[in-house]
């Protein structure tokens, strides 16, 4: 078994972060009646006796003594790192692993990217290298940051390339939360840019997320929690969105029920990894079969249910629901339509009492409403993970290869062009030390080049299938 | 006369364990519709075969585990000991921590170089164990990353190693839609390596076993342990001991008369010699009357003609290659596999009637 190290950067990637740590432990504390100390949860977490100084506390085995999450918390302000520091899960965090500063970066990408990044390199280096020595066998690392701010955005990007140099062969999952329309950062655009280059060039894969299409989400459970169905009621515990049973007090902020959402992904994506099933999925297959070429490293994911029912049989109508639901624009956690698009490949990553013939009952039921490239007509990944999330008896993560996210990326582009155009806010990029105008341009037409890739295919949608020519064989 | 069997990656674990279980259950099965005697001697030659002699009266299969992460192999050590009947042996396997990521390359040019002296001395070991090695049996799946590429690497180990005794494949061919995306090219890799090292591959579709489960046994919902547990009834019965030739015993209505029929051959094929029957009083599993059958014919051509093509049109696209060209696995690799594969297909296509 293998493990991963969660690299938080700026005030989103470590509000997120935090969310998941709590829904991390209480799903194993639920699953892990004994208290001991398995591979499931070293996964994620060191077992430490925390009465011995400095580093030796490490124990492999036996009972939990206390559990450390292997992260690394990075942020260029102190406000969230500090509350997470004062909060419940406090002990959690080893206080080694934090990288922070006190003057932030002033939602400048070139600040976090140029500044900080030299800055800390070093200290950033030491840290991940401590992480990767607490690992028997480091798989992966999955970054959680915004592209819309400065130290999400700018520093977060800086790592993936430190990443890269210096572990190699361990993979690179990036969280990207994209600016929303409505965003207030005036210079979302160019940050996003900036990053988007970087995420082009040193991410293995990408999940791409928007603000607003979680609180979209959000907004349609509080109506069916409220709507009050005749004879129905939702178990709090299992709302996606529930701090319920939280370590964490639970808050009004619906940035709290959103970042719930993105937690609920990563655990997700690595349960099967995590968790025994009939038909397993390890990390290093996400990227495998849903990367077909290196750029193309977008994957727009979607996750159901969103609440369970309280009465507990679920009949199979109901679990055929939760798999049309997984491919409905609404459910998916960015701006997408992947039906209406192209699809390059698909992941469905199912957790509970559900059986390979319910799987493939699906598939074949959903398969001709949905269109996959010509080279990939069969471009189905899947998995089986016995072990369900707590308070559901099954879900669905769905991870798809689709031009659809083609629209977030035209629209970044337009929204950078039109502040660009005006040279707004440039001389604040402009005065950072290593910054030049070639670095926009260089970032756009990367933008634009992956655009066009995603164009290409695209146009050959509505194009019948090329029969190619098989090798003829003399016999 | 005994058969070491070696099960690699999730597929092959998962399915060696409800083999040996069929075979063990099966052979102690006590209405076995014979004499004593006769059932002493089935007992016997079916333990020596497969089992090895027990610590504290447990029989230890004659299997090694392989696979390159640790919760599958540990499941199954764990099922077998539970059951209190037989046992894998505590030192039979060999386990890595990370998989091969449904990469045949990694599984064929990563794993197999790096781990080949351990897995093969754990083999030697288990044959050092006969008396008298029959052969090996080596369950795999086609579609994934350690059964498939560590499979075909250790399969042509075996053919190095060891050149007398037969080589026979267990290969699971994949459903025809996704479990896999990349299953198409680790197929074609994996049957066209297997094809210079093996003696023998038994095949077993997904498809057609999740057929017999959904139509044949009216199961509802069907769990690969479902799936595994028809294919492992079908194994055994193959694999369980019988007399060969007409012997003594007749059988009413011979049904066996129509495979007679010189039709199913080719010109250059006698039926006499195309067809053998073996047969055995001694009832498998319980059933009054079984039979199974073991052929080789053309139909495997439709299938492999369908894996080759979807793997062709993939290839023609480029895509997923740099996912192999990263391990040492090139586009000549491909072209050869397909080159082979395609001359398999027209091998069996123009078997002259």
């Amino acid at each position: 078994m293998t493990q991963s190290v969660v690299i938080q950067v700026g005030q989103c990637g470590n509000q997120i972060g935090c969310c998941f740590w709590d829904l991390a432990l209480r799903e194993h504390a639920a699953v892990n009646q004994k208290a001991i100390y398995d591979e499931a949860i070293s996964s994620f977490f060191r077992n430490v006796d925390t009465r011995v100084v400095g580093d030796g506390g490490s124990i492999s085995r036996g009972k939990i003594c206390s559990l450390k999450a292997r992260a690394v918390l990075i942020d260029m302000e102190e406000g969230v790192v500090n509350e997470i520091l004062q909060g419940p899960l406090r002990d959690v965090f080893d206080s080694k692993q934090l990288i922070t500063d006190i003057s932030g970066s002033g939602n400048n990408w070139a600040v976090g990217h140029k500044v900080f990044g030299s800055l800390y390199q070093e200290q950033i280096l030491e840290k991940l290298r401590k992480s990767a020595e607490h690992c028997d066998c480091l798989q992966c690392f999955f970054i959680i940051h915004s592209m819309g701010g400065g130290t999400g955005s700018g520093l977060g990007t800086f790592l993936l390339k430190v990443l890269e140099d210096e572990f190699p062969e361990v993979y690179r999952f990036v969280t990207s939360v994209y600016p929303s329309g409505e965003d207030d950062v005036i210079t979302s655009p160019y940050n996003s840019m900036l990053a988007m280059k970087e995420l082009n060039e040193h991410a293995d894969c990408v999940l791409p997320i928007d603000n607003q299409s979680l609180f979209d989400i959000i907004s349609k459970i509080d109506l069916m929690v409220n709507s009050g169905k005749l004879g129905t009621t939702i178990k709090p515990k299992s709302l996606v969105t529930s701090s319920v049973g939280a370590f964490k007090k639970r808050q009004e902020k619906p940035f709290d029920a959103m970042n719930n959402i993105v937690a609920n992904l990563l655990l997700n994506l690595t349960s099967s990894a995590r968790f025994e099933g009939s038909l397993n999925m390890d990390l290093n297959e996400i990227s495998m079969n849903l990367v077909p070429f290196p750029q193309l490293h977008y994957l727009v994911s979607s996750l159901t249910p969103l609440y369970t029912l309280a009465d507990v049989n679920i009949p199979s109508r109901r679990l055929d629901q939760m798999f049309s639901d997984a491919f409905s624009k609404d459910h998916q956690l960015i701006r997408a339509d992947p039906k209406h698009s192209l699809y390059l490949a698909c992941a469905l990553m199912v957790r509970g009492n559900v059986q390979i013939s319910d799987l493939r009952r699906n598939i074949e039921r959903l398969k001709p409403s949905l269109r996959f490239v010509s080279w990939n007509q069969e471009g189905w990944k899947t998995s089986l993970c016995s072990v369900p999330p707590v308070g559901h008896s099954h879900s669905l993560l769905a991870l798809a290869n689709n031009t659809c996210v083609k629209p977030t990326f035209i629209e970044l582009r337009e929204r950078f062009t039109r502040l660009y155009r005006k040279r707004a806010h440039l001389h604040h990029y402009l005065q950072i030390e290593g910054m030049e105008e070639s670095c926009f341009t260089e970032a756009m037409s990367s933008l634009s080049a992956l655009i066009q890739e995603y164009n290409q295919l695209d146009a050959t949608k509505s194009m019948p299938a090329e029969e190619l020519p098989r090798l003829s064989v003399a016999v | 006369m005994s058969i070491v069997t070696v099960q690699l990656g999730q597929c092959g674990n998962q399915i060696g364990f409800e083999v040996f279980d069929a075979l063990f259950s099966d052979s102690h099965c006590p209405q076995g519709l014979c004499s004593k005697r006769e059932n002493e001697a089935y007992q016997a030659s079916c333990k020596e075969r497969f089992f090895s002699e027990e610590e504290n009266g447990v029989p230890i299969a004659r299997a090694v585990l392989v696979d390159m992460e640790p919760k599958v192999i540990n499941q199954t050590l764990s099922k077998a000991a539970h059951s209190g009947r037989w046992k894998y042996g505590q030192h039979s396997c060999f386990c890595q921590k990370q998989g091969s990521g449904n990469n045949w390359a990694y599984g064929y040019s990563v794993h197999g170089p790096r781990h080949e002296d351990s897995i093969m001395n754990l083999i030697q070991k288990e044959v050092e164990k006969c008396d008298s090695l029959n052969g090996f049996f080596i369950i795999m799946s086609m579609a994934g990353g350690t059964g498939s590429g560590l499979g075909a690497f250790v399969t042509q180990n075996l053919q190095d190693q060891y050149s007398s005794p037969l080589k026979m494949n267990q290969i699971i061919w994949p459903y025809g839609t996704g479990e896999v995306i990349v299953q198409n090219y680790n197929s074609i890799l994996t049957l066209s390596h297997l094809y210079r090292s093996s003696d023998a591959l038994l095949v077993h579709e997904n498809d057609a076993v999740h057929k017999i489960c959904a139509k044949l046994m009216n199961i509802k919902q069907i769990s690969f342990r479902d799936i595994n547990q028809v294919l492992a009834h079908q194994l055994g019965s193959v694999f369980q001991p019988t007399y060969s030739g007409e012997g003594s015993f007749h059988y009413r209505r011979n049904p066996l008369g129509a495979f007679k029929d010189p039709a199913l051959y080719t010109s250059w094929l006698e039926p006499v010699h195309a067809f053998s029957v073996w047969k055995t009083q001694r009832a498998f599993s319980k059933y009054e009357k079984s039979a199974a059958l073991v052929s080789n014919s053309q139909f495997l051509v439709k299938p492999l003609d369908m894996i080759v093509g979807k793997a062709w049109n993939m290839f023609a696209s480029k895509a997923y290659i740099h996912q192999y060209t990263k391990f040492g696995i090139e586009e000549e690799d491909f072209l050869d596999s397909f080159t082979l594969l395609e001359q398999v297909i027209a091998s069996y296509c123009n078997l002259g009637f």
